[in-house]
């Protein structure tokens, strides 16, 4: 219990049951490093097998013979809809979608999170209770009625489509992060603005946005992560001209026509995850906070 | 000019706020309402009272679905809660590598179910992954086939989904960790309390909210969980691992049982508001000013 003792509370002695007790530390962290990093490794590693190697070889060897052919394949030739045109449009497709769903949610939501800060009105606590309940509602709860929405509106199976959606059920986590942000902004500039005259918009522009680069840069890479992620509503309103990536790799790996090329699967797979692996990479701090308060309440 | 002025922040709330009421609220009540029609292939406006709902629970698979979910659900919840607190206690260690490994261990959280779930479902298949990679390394008698077995293949689906999320769940119980003032800490062990004395009787019984979080997430997205199953096994094999997202999806879309489907995702809106509205409400009353 002693030695124990000695591990925390004295952190530069280096008797040997403390330097036994970090050896085993580090071990089962490196294990488990190994774990969460084995299923990536084995993408990456059979995407550049030819098949033969695959389907004689075990998963975790390098590639005796390495190739690019499976990206290129998944890129441009692969068969998903009629045509075999590879994942390309598709990838295309989720670029058009994702784009304008996250600016335009996160313009609203900044709107939405100043208004329910600085400018409260009687039953506003209501209004982001409504706006937060949003975040969490089970998506088949609003299938069939969003479906027959969208074929009104004349939209349904389009890219405006699946836009429209991710806009109108983003709304509430966008709101949710910038009405956080802003509760702790102090009131009394944007009191002491109005004063002075300041219209509604100017000191949104002018004394809250500066200040919002962080909060900006957390809810965009939530809101993206989220869009270009999601199956569930471009399985149920894509058609065939506006699938998403999402699906259309779905689409490629569930095929049941033919043989099973499993490296051109990987590399289709690394593909749709490029982009948010990508963003995880570059604002992997941002990317957790995001998470987190997305979870807990800021 | 100045009523204007006055009436501007509402005016600019007003389009989320509508959008949400008739997109959220006002059609989960035409959910509601298409549950107690008849509706089939498409919605037809007839009421004709709740038996869709007595019928749901007769149907075997809607049965099958909700024992998988809670197979799925409770499996799920209590492996990454333990994962993840035994790494965040592990990583809290002042340990050296902590920048390369939360990393390390979060980023599954970036990829879609369907990257994880075509991954996984390789993995596991007993042709080409796991299994075949252990006979090619000399351990013949090896075999994994769960995910081809009917009473094992919804484990298949725990294995991956505590494989993408542990890791966040992790982050969580290190954020609540950090909180913890390291005093008392220091305090318990003077007094002659070991580490794990220490974690047992005064920090894990500090993490309460941290718990509460990690299990309002994770039950959240347990109810939720679609593109998984649907990439790793799509329900099957037979209707293994349906669960009541496949479920719902298959009545209301494959199947034309619309009213059934209906009914089938008013259930799943009620399991979720179960959990969410108290946590909502105890949470947005906390914070009262």
């Amino acid at each position: 219990m002693t030695a124990q003792v000695a591990t925390v509370a004295d952190a530069r002695s280096e008797s040997s049951p403390r330097s036994l007790s970090r050896a085993l530390l580090y071990t089962v962290l490196i294990l488990f490093a190994i774990y969460y990093l084995l299923p990536l490794f084995i993408m990456v590693v059979n995407s550049v097998k030819p098949l033969s190697e695959i389907q004689g070889g075990n998963m975790l060897s390098l590639p005796a013979q390495w190739t690019l052919e499976p990206w290129q394949k998944a890129w441009n030739e692969a068969q998903i809809g009629v045509q075999a045109t590879g994942l390309q449009p598709y990838f295309l497709n989720s670029i058009l979608m994702v784009v304008p769903a996250v600016a335009i949610s996160t313009i609203l939501g900044a709107l939405n999170g100043y208004v329910l800060t600085k400018y409260r009105f009687p039953g506003h606590k209501i209004v982001f209770g409504l706006m937060l309940f949003a975040c969490f509602i089970p998506f088949q709860i609003v299938l069939i009625p969003t479906a027959r929405i969208l074929g009104a509106l004349g939209i349904a199976g389009t890219i405006y489509g699946l836009i429209l959606v991710h806009v109108v059920y983003g709304l509430g986590f966008t709101t949710l992060y910038f009405r956080n942000y802003y509760e702790a902004f102090p009131t009394e500039l944007v009191r002491a603005a109005q004063v002075d005259g300041a219209s509604f918009f100017k000191i949104f522009y002018r004394i809250l946005l500066p200040s919002s680069g962080p909060i900006i840069v957390v809810t965009v890479i939530w809101q993206f992560t989220n869009v270009w992620n999601d199956f569930l509503f471009g399985a149920s309103f894509s058609g065939p001209n506006a699938m998403p990536i999402t699906v259309a790799l779905n689409n490629l790996v569930n095929s049941s026509t033919g043989v099973k090329e499993y490296n051109v699967h990987f590399a289709g797979a690394l593909l749709a995850a490029l982009p948010t692996l990508i963003v995880y990479i570059v604002a992997g701090r941002f990317f957790v906070r995001g998470l987190m308060s997305g979870a807990v309440k800021g | 000019m100045r009523g204007l002025e006055d009436w501007l922040p509402r005016l600019v709330l007003a389009p989320s706020f509508a959008a949400l009421l008739v997109f959220v609220y006002g059609f989960i009540l035409f959910t509601i309402y298409l549950s107690t029609t008849s509706s089939t292939l498409l919605p037809v406006f007839d009421f004709i009272g709740f038996g869709a709902y007595s019928r749901l629970f007769a149907i075997p698979n809607w049965t099958v679905a909700l024992k998988n979910l809670a197979i799925f659900g409770s499996l799920y919840i209590i492996l990454c809660s333990v994962m993840g607190l035994f790494l965040a206690i592990l990583i809290d260690q002042k340990i050296r590598a902590e920048g390369l490994l939360r990393p390390i261990f979060l980023y599954p959280m970036a990829l879609s179910f369907i990257v994880t779930g075509t991954a996984w479902k390789w993995f596991l298949d007993p042709g080409i992954g796991l299994e075949q990679t252990m006979h090619a390394l000399g351990w013949t008698s090896f075999t994994f086939n769960w995910i081809k077995d009917s009473q094992m293949a919804i484990y298949t689906i725990v294995i991956a989904a505590v494989w993408q999320s542990s890791g966040f769940i992790m982050a969580m119980f290190l954020a609540g960790l950090r909180g913890i003032d390291s005093e008392i800490m220091k305090a318990a062990q003077i007094d002659g309390a070991s580490t794990v004395q220490t974690y047992r009787r005064i920090v894990i019984p500090q993490l309460r909210p941290a718990f509460l979080s990690a299990f309002v997430v994770l039950a959240h997205l347990a109810i939720k969980s679609f593109d998984l199953i649907i990439a790793m096994t799509n329900g099957g094999p037979g209707r293994a691992t349906e669960m009541p997202s496949t479920f719902m999806y298959s009545y209301t879309f494959t199947r034309n049982q619309m009213n059934i489907g209906a009914a089938s995702a008013v259930i799943m809106l009620m399991m979720i508001s179960s959990i969410i509205v108290p946590y909502l409400y105890t949470e947005l009353r906390g914070e009262k000013k």
